[in-house]
């Protein structure tokens, strides 16, 4: 009897999401090796200087931006938005996955995340950071751009708040802060691991200053607990709160082909689908270099993988809705955006990202795929492009043609266009490896949590 | 009040059911000046060390209900009163429109008052702590555990606490200079 307990006890056991065999010690070391050795892989080096060189022609078409201004873009009325709102759109997508993992799935008791969380949120902040350049810079004079909060000033106006442009304002910025803030909380632990493991006086002086004294008493852990769970249940309807509000920017419009209730859902969806790609894209090569994979198992890729069909599943019931509604709706303007955009100008970038979105991730279905890296990392990537062209055909597709026969005219990107969409994923390369270099990449207490030695044997049980 | 010559005697753990079954036995004793120090948190050390519980959901809910307040009179001040826009005779008091960024000033505010309540409650940023001098303290972000028993406590006495300590199956009982 006790035998057979002990066996079905074992079989319900879930998998362990690390491989076994690690302690408190070498679960320290080696993420905390990566950070605090003099050797710098040249992987590193190459992608960093990839980004760099990259950032560097972001730095260039910005200052040609700035000095020429955003004529020197394709956008011409009436297709006002092209690239930079499409970047946008993209940009702030990728990173809600890093927010879904770490707020979201910590809410749910999911533990697997815990060696993933770490850098996704980095991903979340440097997305962001990407995201936001674009309003900025096609707002033709960003440094006037505290303009769009409201503050006592001499002009008298004040911003409209009943649009959603402004509304974007603040989710967008208040996403920025609190992932911020979300992310010191949970490094905070972790900088005070680097502080005690630096032989360097400069690192440990910085990682000192960083760690603000953190000394990993019950008092701090147990504030520290409630903190993380009040953050991420703040996070969560933020998140989704965020997407919401990128699509209200469509939705309230009247233009055929964003007129529509289901955007919200339809984006948010769309913006888990194209982050957890990016999060495939980035933890596939980078635990294969680092030597991770006792870390970030082929279950978190599995994982990983099976958020992304599940939402792209989503994706895909948005896309047949949407050209349901454009015929069930009787309206000959939707009807024609909708028919426009299957056989029109963008009929090519339109088949492309229905295949890309709907049948390539069909073959996440099967456990060889999902198994096998290099598939996954494939996958990630036709998911990363297909998302993008979305956002392109949405925006620059129901703009170039809506009801005016006479004013329709086809965008077409300049160079500028590609140098500074390009370069914002120079910008993210940059941020992405120096964070990869300069502080802990999965976050190490809470890896230790996973270990089997961080329980608490009772007596008597 | 005199300062005490050291700030009190630390022992060090391997494991954390050492350390949670020391710290219990420590609160039997009487000692009440405790802590613990790990590198990750250990919820029974919650129950062992009799820490009260959490203020900080009351300051984020007060932080976010002052942020949710600011949003909508922000928004209610600047439409109706000092830059009221007459849209075809629509009402100014548009509360609908206000709901989004009430909402966005509530989480900033709320996740605000959480992270600077956190740093408040911990103490932080503290950059000397007596634990600190310690050499093998540095191990309290790696592999080991810690229980410190302070001279403030009432029951504390120098040899006798050691003693003590050392009878709880502790890798090592050091004193913590100030």
């Amino acid at each position: 009897m006790a035998d057979e307990r002990q066996i079905a006890d074992e079989e319900l056991q879930p998998a362990p999401v690390i491989a076994p065999g690690y302690t408190f010690g070498t679960v320290t070391d080696q993420i905390a090796s990566v950070v605090l050795t003099r050797r710098t892989p040249v992987f590193w080096m190459a992608c960093f200087a990839a980004g760099f060189a990259l950032l560097l022609l972001f730095l260039w078409s910005v200052a040609l931006l700035l000095t020429k201004g955003v004529g020197i873009w394709g956008i011409r009325i009436p297709v006002g938005w092209g690239f930079a709102i499409t970047n946008f759109v993209w940009w702030i997508g990728i990173g809600h996955a890093g927010t879904l993992i770490s707020a979201i799935l910590l809410l749910l008791n999911q533990s697997w995340r815990n060696s993933i969380n770490r850098f996704a949120e980095a991903m979340t902040l440097f997305a962001v950071a990407c995201a936001g350049m674009f309003p900025l810079l096609h707002m033709g004079r960003p440094w006037l751009f505290y303009w769009m909060f409201p503050y006592p000033n001499a002009m008298g106006v004040q911003p409209q708040f009943r649009s959603p442009l402004v509304w974007d304002v603040f989710a967008v910025s208040t996403y920025a802060t609190v992932s911020l803030l979300f992310w010191f909380v949970g490094l905070l632990p972790d900088l005070a691991t680097l502080r005690d493991r630096a032989r360097n006086r400069m690192a440990r002086f910085v990682y000192g200053i960083l760690a603000m004294g953190w000394r990993g008493s019950a008092r701090h852990w147990s504030n520290h607990e409630v903190a993380s769970l009040l953050l991420a249940g703040l996070a969560t309807p933020l998140v989704l709160s965020v997407h919401t509000v990128v699509s209200f920017d469509f939705t309230v419009a009247i233009v055929p082909g964003w007129h529509s209730t289901f955007f919200p859902p339809y984006f948010v969806a769309g913006a888990i689908y194209s982050g957890f790609a990016m999060v495939l894209v980035l933890a596939i090569p980078l635990r294969w270099v680092y030597g991770l994979q006792g870390l970030i198992t082929d279950k978190h890729l599995d994982n990983s993988a099976k958020v992304m069909l599940a939402t792209g599943l989503i994706v895909a019931y948005a896309y047949v809705m949407e050209i349901f509604t454009a015929w069930y709706s009787g309206n000959v303007y939707e009807s024609a955006a909708m028919w426009h955009r299957m056989t029109g100008p963008y009929a090519p970038a339109y088949w492309c990202l229905i295949s890309c979105n709907i049948f390539a991730p069909q073959m996440l279905w099967f456990k060889r795929v999902r198994s096998k890296p290099v598939f996954l990392f494939i996958a990630s990537l036709v998911v990363l492009v297909g998302m993008w062209l979305e956002r392109f055909v949405i925006i620059v597709s129901s703009l170039a043609q809506d009801y005016l026969v006479s004013s329709w005219r086809v965008f077409h990107p300049t160079r500028w266009d590609w140098a500074t969409y390009v370069g914002t994923i120079g910008l993210f390369t940059f941020l992405f490896f120096l964070f990869i270099r300069l502080l802990p990449m999965i976050s190490i207490f809470e890896v230790r949590t996973l270990l089997p030695q961080a329980k608490v044997e009772e007596e008597g049980k | 009040m005199i300062k005490p010559p050291i700030y009190g005697v630390m022992a060090e753990f391997d494991n954390p059911t050492s350390l949670v079954s020391a710290a219990r036995e420590a609160r039997a004793r009487g000692y009440r000046k405790l802590d613990a120090y790990t590198p990750f948190p250990i919820e029974e050390l919650t129950e062992a060390l009799h820490l009260p519980k959490s203020k900080l959901p009351l300051i984020v809910l007060i932080g976010g209900i002052l942020g949710g307040l600011t949003g909508y009179l922000m928004q209610y001040y600047v439409t109706v009163i000092y830059f009221p826009i007459n849209v075809a005779g629509r009402p100014l008091h548009s509360w609908p429109m206000y709901i989004v960024i009430t909402f966005e000033l509530t989480i900033l505010c709320a996740a605000l008052s959480a992270v600077f309540g956190l740093l408040a409650l911990c103490g932080l940023p503290m950059p000397y702590h007596p634990t600190f001098n310690v050499p093998r303290f540095a191990l309290a972000s790696r592999n080991r555990f810690f229980l410190c028993i302070e001279a403030r406590d009432p029951l504390f006495d120098r040899q006798k606490t050691e003693e003590f300590l050392e009878s709880l199956d502790a890798r090592e009982v050091s004193e913590v200079a100030h």
